[in-house]
């Protein structure tokens, strides 16, 4: 019965029809019925790294803050500076405790000095939104928009010329981590040059009533490029391969972007964000914990909380893990004691009570260019 | 989806397939599915024993852990090494080339309580 009343809390996107009637496989995720699969998660992913595949993450949720008082309040809450973006460009950045740990990773789309859209993850919307007031509502007027926007994700190397087929203005020229406003299928939409799978490609935002219009515009525009729709298990494997962190994961409030090799995203230099104490206090006398990559050396597949241990004592916990479909092989990230920071360490990871063999990496563990990157 | 008519299937989604004293056993068609792509398997020792409804191996897909459980009690005659190199053959082939192990019987009487293909295709739907 419980779980019954819970399944009916659910959230539904406005697609949730198209991927029911894609054949999706559709699971409760951070609070949301959210497609995992339609083909396959080897398949789809294969398909983003090679060709094209379609996203829904409507499920994220975007938060706007407004006013004079607009570009203190994003200082104050990130720990990277906003004041390098210019407009029409969008910066990550983690939102810290006082304490260094993480209350959300995010992406700032920023549209002038008076006025960001922030995107968050599901899981954290409503505790980033939270957060954010309480932190920087007297700065700023802080909204949660999250209702008014649907979001479809094309990422994969063919993703500009299909996602020019249906823009009124040609997507080629934006640069990563740069956006526009244009029509996509007829309707407004913010284009940013982003994602979450390694590959090109862009994230479209639309108004809910539009979703399904964009992402049939899309499906049709890419139907000779071989086109996917691509769910959850396709993007985990696609970010990990990546070692994009994933916040529960790699980011947590127990969890630093020191400590997770995010210092390009700390802004140290600048004064007076969240948590900035606690992180220099992190980069200066070490943080005595990291986040690293490691890759397996024999059959097996690293999952979340198994133990990672060195010449048998344990070391530290695999954070996420998988199989990743374009090496072949199990990959994970863990995290542990600094001293494994360096890769080519020999490491064990305990699965169901056996040692098996693993080596840490530099991530990626996936590059395009280069195809694996060697440790 | 196939259910086989001459295979016996069991709650757990394993079929077995008698021959003489020996039953080899697998998982079903629903289960590869359920699964998504089987990346990993993990098979016992040919000699040891295997106790009705324990996990005599383990298989995972790119999202999940499962365990397998033996149908019937009995020791492992034969095991199919060449799905431990290529697990994807569990979601290609989940009757034929993907059986798992074969084991010798020490209670034939434990196959009686196994449900036939109609049965377990009824007991499917309950489940879905």
């Amino acid at each position: 019965m419980t779980v019954r009343e819970t399944f009916l809390e659910l959230k539904r996107t406005p697609l949730y029809g198209t991927h029911k009637s894609l054949g999706a496989r559709i699971v409760p995720f951070a609070g949301w019925e959210m497609p995992v699969q339609y083909s396959g998660v080897i398949d789809e992913h294969l398909a983003v790294r090679n060709a094209c595949g379609l996203f829904d993450v409507s499920h994220m949720g975007e938060i706007l803050i407004t006013g004079p008082g607009a570009i203190k309040a994003v200082q104050r809450l990130g720990t990277n500076d906003i004041e390098k973006a210019v407009e029409g460009q969008c910066q990550y950045t983690p939102l810290c405790y006082p304490d260094g740990g993480v209350v959300d990773d995010c992406i700032v789309y920023r549209f002038g000095p008076e006025r960001f859209l922030i995107c968050v993850n599901a899981s954290n919307t409503d505790k980033a939104f939270e957060w954010m007031r309480s932190e920087a509502g007297k700065m700023a007027a802080i909204r949660n928009v999250s209702a008014d926007y649907a979001e479809i994700a094309i990422q994969g190397p063919f993703s500009a010329g299909i996602l020019k087929k249906i823009t009124d203005k040609d997507p080629a020229p934006v640069k990563r981590y740069h956006f526009i406003e244009a029509k996509a299928a007829g309707v407004p939409a913010i284009i940013s040059r982003t994602g979450y799978t390694g590959e090109d490609g862009f994230e479209v935002y639309s108004a809910p009533d539009s979703a399904v219009k964009v992402w049939d515009a899309l499906m049709d525009a890419g139907k000779d490029s071989g086109i996917k729709p691509a769910g959850l298990g396709a993007r985990d494997t696609l970010r990990l391969e990546m070692g994009y962190p994933l916040y529960g994961h790699e980011l947590s409030e127990k969890i630093t972007p020191i400590e997770a090799g995010l210092g390009r995203f700390v802004a140290l230099d600048k004064a007076g964000f969240i948590g900035r104490e606690a992180l220099k206090k992190q980069v200066e006398k070490g943080a005595g914990k990291a986040i690293i990559g490691f890759e397996m050396l024999e059959a097996g597949v690293p999952r979340q909380g198994y133990d990672v241990a060195a010449l048998g004592v344990k070391l530290g916990e695999v954070t996420s893990g998988t199989h990743s479909p374009s090496l072949g092989r199990g990959v994970g990230m863990a995290y542990v004691d600094a001293s494994l920071i360096s890769p080519g360490i020999n490491i064990d990871i305990m699965v169901r009570g056996r040692a098996l063999k693993a080596k840490t990496v530099r991530t990626p563990f996936y590059s395009r260019q280069r195809g694996k990157i060697p440790a | 989806m196939e259910f086989p008519k001459d295979l016996k299937y069991t709650k757990e989604h394993e079929w077995v397939k008698l021959e003489g004293n020996v039953v080899v056993v697998g998982i079903t068609d629903y289960a590869q599915d359920s699964l998504g792509d089987v990346v990993y398997v993990e098979l016992p020792q040919e000699g040891v024993g295997v106790t009705k409804n324990e996990s005599f191996g383990v298989v995972e897909s790119v999202k999940a852990v499962s365990d397998l459980y033996s149908p019937v009690s009995g020791s492992v005659a034969e095991v199919n090494d060449a799905i431990v190199d290529n697990p994807e053959v569990i979601n290609e082939d989940p009757y034929g080339d993907a059986w798992m192990i074969k084991v010798e019987l020490s209670n034939a009487g434990e196959l009686d309580d196994l449900m036939n293909a109609d049965d377990y295709q009824k007991f499917i739907e309950e489940e879905k």
